[in-house]
């Protein structure tokens, strides 16, 4: 799944002097608050991260309150879903109009009517709404269904992704790999075929 | 139909073919409505105009512009995709204006599920829904004055059932949408001074909420407002009325009365008519506070009765400890602890106490949340009823080692202010035990567990002097009879509440009669209370004779029915005090007067006001 980034930050974080007893958990407690939120700086959304302290030594700000800066090195998970990059998600809901779909737990992700290639037909079964494949009845978009799908646009204030399945190389991720693997295996087939032909012609 | 013709009079549309094949004739509105929104576009507004026109129902006996507007609802959300929000502003603010509480069942259900639509399709309306259905928690102003009318409750079902249910749906799709919806829940709490029903509609969502999915983000903060709110409210309620320094007056009657005149019933006979007219305006304060007390009250049931009462504590007692403890003036909302204690002893019970005990044991803690949390112990140890004997003697014997270990390494300092976290520790260990005594002095163990408290009094900090004259004079009868041990000065305080050295102790927050779980004055709330509640005409002091125990048996028994009975008759309450048949004690009214266990100054919200 592409959107997904491993940085390496340099930080400092400001402490407040009441902190000062537990300064690792405030440190923590400073990075928490950024979580799940799109940073500028970050380029992203903080998913999760992992900190050292930089040293031991920390400058002490002048003003109201003494704060003291720590230098931190992190490591940061950042999500960042780039305008047609491929994103995977599970779906929640399937009706007639849209699809819905959660990435990663937190962001929802919406694919409409008209980001839905042709070649998906709406069906109701078993009282539930579900996109079938015309070419392969096996391809099918149900509730539950992890899906591969292309960002169109990411809202990051509500980490809201608006997606479309339009591309060859979207739908259900089960189906697709499965497709992948055969096309492998079939390359490998028609090779050593090939290969065998050419001998049998040779001799 | 071809488009254009549908264009055209989108109207008749709607009429003909409405009893046509159901499919037919929604994709129809489907089209109709695509083509209305699509026009702003190209700069001809005559059919979105239309379709807003349908939005603004005026006459809601008018079946077919209801119907039309289901059926318009029904198809914007089908095409939420189509929906712009810099064009289509008109229709955007028509529906989030929209009041479910305006319309019925059909016209509902297509409003919630456009809204929903919306939230979960795109980001951009995510606020607004969340913001449309928070307005929607609350019906009416008129609604609201009807609030207890059999159609008004129906209707409220029915709106608030799908406004939930709405508000699950879209967090289920869009898993950040609790904590964008945490601050409007704050945001649009009615004000507090606002002092009609809406609050305590809006607090039942607010639990309602607690008690759902969206509660596991957000139980906290849900719990958080609450309290505030209750605070508030509580601390409204004043005191004016009281002489604050009129020690010899009947301060000492005071709790006689207090669970006479909480428990009224409703066939009453005291003049509450006239009686209301002196206070009204708090009047109206003590009521709604009782109300929401209530309704907290059912919240916790409905938690422990859903398993999760033990989860829901720990965020109560967060906000018990933010909003509560260091609010010396709050009289009634502490009870929310106490009751959530009740509903689980073994579990929250034991905890609160335990947490109590954390926070006066330490020593990072202000010296005032210390000597306030233990009051609260000691008031909660004395009080519940629920409480079984051996936690109460774990507490004490804690309390008594730490209390002894501070005489041990304390300073040369005899001034009261210098030690005030250890005689406010002493009045704990004295106060629970002129509540318990018996029960604690009949098991052997518990016994041998308060032998360190004899060097704790005669120590040279001498808290038998400082700590409030009247529980040190109730305590040292009880010890005497009991057997615990005999003090050598004799102790007469002429029947004062409180002295020099008290005060000196408790500071000008008064810490000194600070007794948070006094009998609770709001009467619904005190129904609840009282099977929980230990008052002390129940307690059987050590002094009281062996052949009393039958006598004592027969009027406890049963217990809440009798005091209940005794509406304002405060003789026969004295007598039930003087068990004895021979009535030794009758004759000694200073005795009687001593008997009775301090009350905190008691707030208006008394028999002349209730």
């Amino acid at each position: 799944m592409e959107g997904l980034k491993l940085s390496d930050a340099e930080l400092m974080v400001y402490i407040h002097p009441s902190q000062s007893r537990n300064v690792y958990k405030a440190i923590c407690r400073q990075l928490s608050s950024l979580l799940f939120q799109y940073d500028e700086t970050f380029d992203g959304v903080l998913l999760a991260y992992d900190l050292t302290v930089g040293s031991k030594q920390a400058k002490i700000l002048a003003g109201l309150a003494p704060y003291f800066g720590v230098r931190v090195n992190t490591k940061l998970l950042l999500f960042d879903p780039k305008p047609n990059s491929l994103v995977e998600g599970k779906i929640l809901k399937v009706s007639l109009e849209s699809i819905h779909v959660v990435v990663l737990g937190f962001s929802a992700a919406v694919i409409t009517d008209v980001d839905i290639r042709e070649e998906f037909k709406y069906r109701m079964k078993d009282g539930e709404g579900r996109f079938v494949s015309r070419s392969d009845k096996g391809h099918v978009l149900k509730g539950g269904t992890m899906l591969r799908l292309q960002v169109q646009s990411f809202d990051a204030e509500v980490m809201h992704i608006a997606g479309s399945l339009l591309a060859a190389n979207t739908g259900c991720v089960k189906w697709l790999e499965k497709k992948n693997g055969e096309a492998l295996h079939m390359d490998r087939d028609r090779k050593r075929r090939k290969l065998a032909y050419t001998q049998v012609g040779e001799t | 139909m071809g488009a254009s013709e549908a264009v055209t009079d989108p109207s008749s549309l709607y009429q003909t073919d409405y009893m046509a094949n159901d499919y037919d004739y929604d994709t129809d509105v489907v089209h109709t409505v695509r083509n209305a929104l699509a026009s702003v576009q190209n700069g001809e507004s005559d059919n979105y105009d239309e379709l807003v026109g349908v939005m603004h129902v005026k006459e809601f006996s008018n079946t077919d512009a209801v119907a039309q507007l289901a059926s318009v609802l029904d198809a914007l959300s089908g095409s939420v995709a189509c929906i712009d929000i810099i064009h289509h502003r008109k229709i955007l603010s028509a529906i989030f204006g929209m009041k479910l509480w305006d319309h019925g069942d059909v016209v509902m259900d297509a409003l919630v599920g456009l809204i929903v639509s919306l939230a979960a399709t795109s980001g951009k309306y995510l606020d607004s829904c969340l913001n449309m259905l928070v307005s929607n928690f609350l019906p009416p102003p008129s609604v609201i004055k009807r609030h207890s009318d059999t159609r008004v409750i129906n209707k409220k079902r029915e709106v608030l059932s799908r406004v939930h249910a709405a508000l699950l749906k879209i967090s289920v799709l869009v898993p950040l949408a609790p904590s964008r919806l945490l601050p409007m829940l704050a945001h649009k709490m009615p004000k507090i001074h606002k002092k009609d029903q809406s609050v305590v509609i809006y607090v039942e969502n607010l639990l309602k909420l607690e008690n759902s999915s969206i509660g596991q983000v957000g139980g906290s903060r849900i719990l958080m407002m609450v309290m505030e709110r209750l605070r508030d409210l509580d601390l409204e309620i004043g005191w004016d009325d009281i002489p604050q320094d009129d020690s010899s007056r009947g301060m000492f009657d005071m709790e006689l009365e207090d669970p006479v005149e909480g428990i009224m019933d409703e066939g009453d006979e005291l003049p509450v008519g006239s009686l209301k007219e002196d206070t009204s305006g708090e009047n109206i304060v003590s009521e709604l506070l009782d109300k929401l007390m209530v309704t907290s009250f059912d919240h916790l049931e409905s938690c422990q009765n859903a398993g999760r009462l033990d989860q829901v504590f720990e965020n109560l007692f967060e906000s018990f400890e933010n909003y509560i403890l260091n609010t010396y003036k709050s009289k009634f909302t502490q009870f929310l602890m106490f009751h959530a204690c009740s509903l689980d002893p073994e579990s929250c019970g034991v905890k609160f106490a335990s947490k109590l005990m954390d926070i006066f044991l330490s020593s990072n803690k202000p010296r005032a949340t210390r000597m306030s949390a233990v009051a609260y112990l000691a008031s909660y140890l004395a009080r519940g009823k629920f409480l079984p004997v051996s936690v109460v003697a774990s507490m004490l014997k804690r309390l008594v080692d730490e209390c002894a270990d501070y005489c041990r390494t304390c300073n040369d300092d005899i001034r009261p202010e210098a030690h005030r976290i250890f005689y406010s520790g002493c009045q704990a260990i004295m106060y629970v035990l002129c509540f318990r005594m018996r029960s604690i002095l009949d098991v052997p163990r518990f016994r041998s567990q308060l032998i360190p408290l004899e060097s704790i009094l005669m120590h040279k900090l001498n808290p038998l002097m400082v700590c409030l004259p009247s529980i040190v004079a109730e305590f040292l009868r009880q010890a005497k009879a009991g057997g615990l041990f005999i003090v050598s000065d004799s102790f007469i305080f002429d029947d004062l509440l409180e002295s020099e050295l008290s005060r000196a102790f408790g500071g000008c927050e008064r810490l000194d009669t600070f007794f948070p779980f006094d009998p609770i004055l709001l009467k619904m709330s005190n129904s609840a209370i009282s099977p929980n509640f230990n008052y002390w005409t129940m307690v059987r002091a050590t002094y009281d004779e062996e052949d009393d125990d039958d006598d004592a048996e027969i009027i406890v028994n049963g217990d809440e029915e009798s005091d209940e009975d005794n509406d304002g008759d405060l003789d026969y309450a004295m007598n039930k005090m003087s068990i004895t048949p021979k009535h030794s004690f009758k004759n000694n009214m200073e005795r009687d007067r001593l008997m009775k266990m301090p009350s905190r100054i008691r707030p208006s919200t008394s028999p002349e006001s209730l």
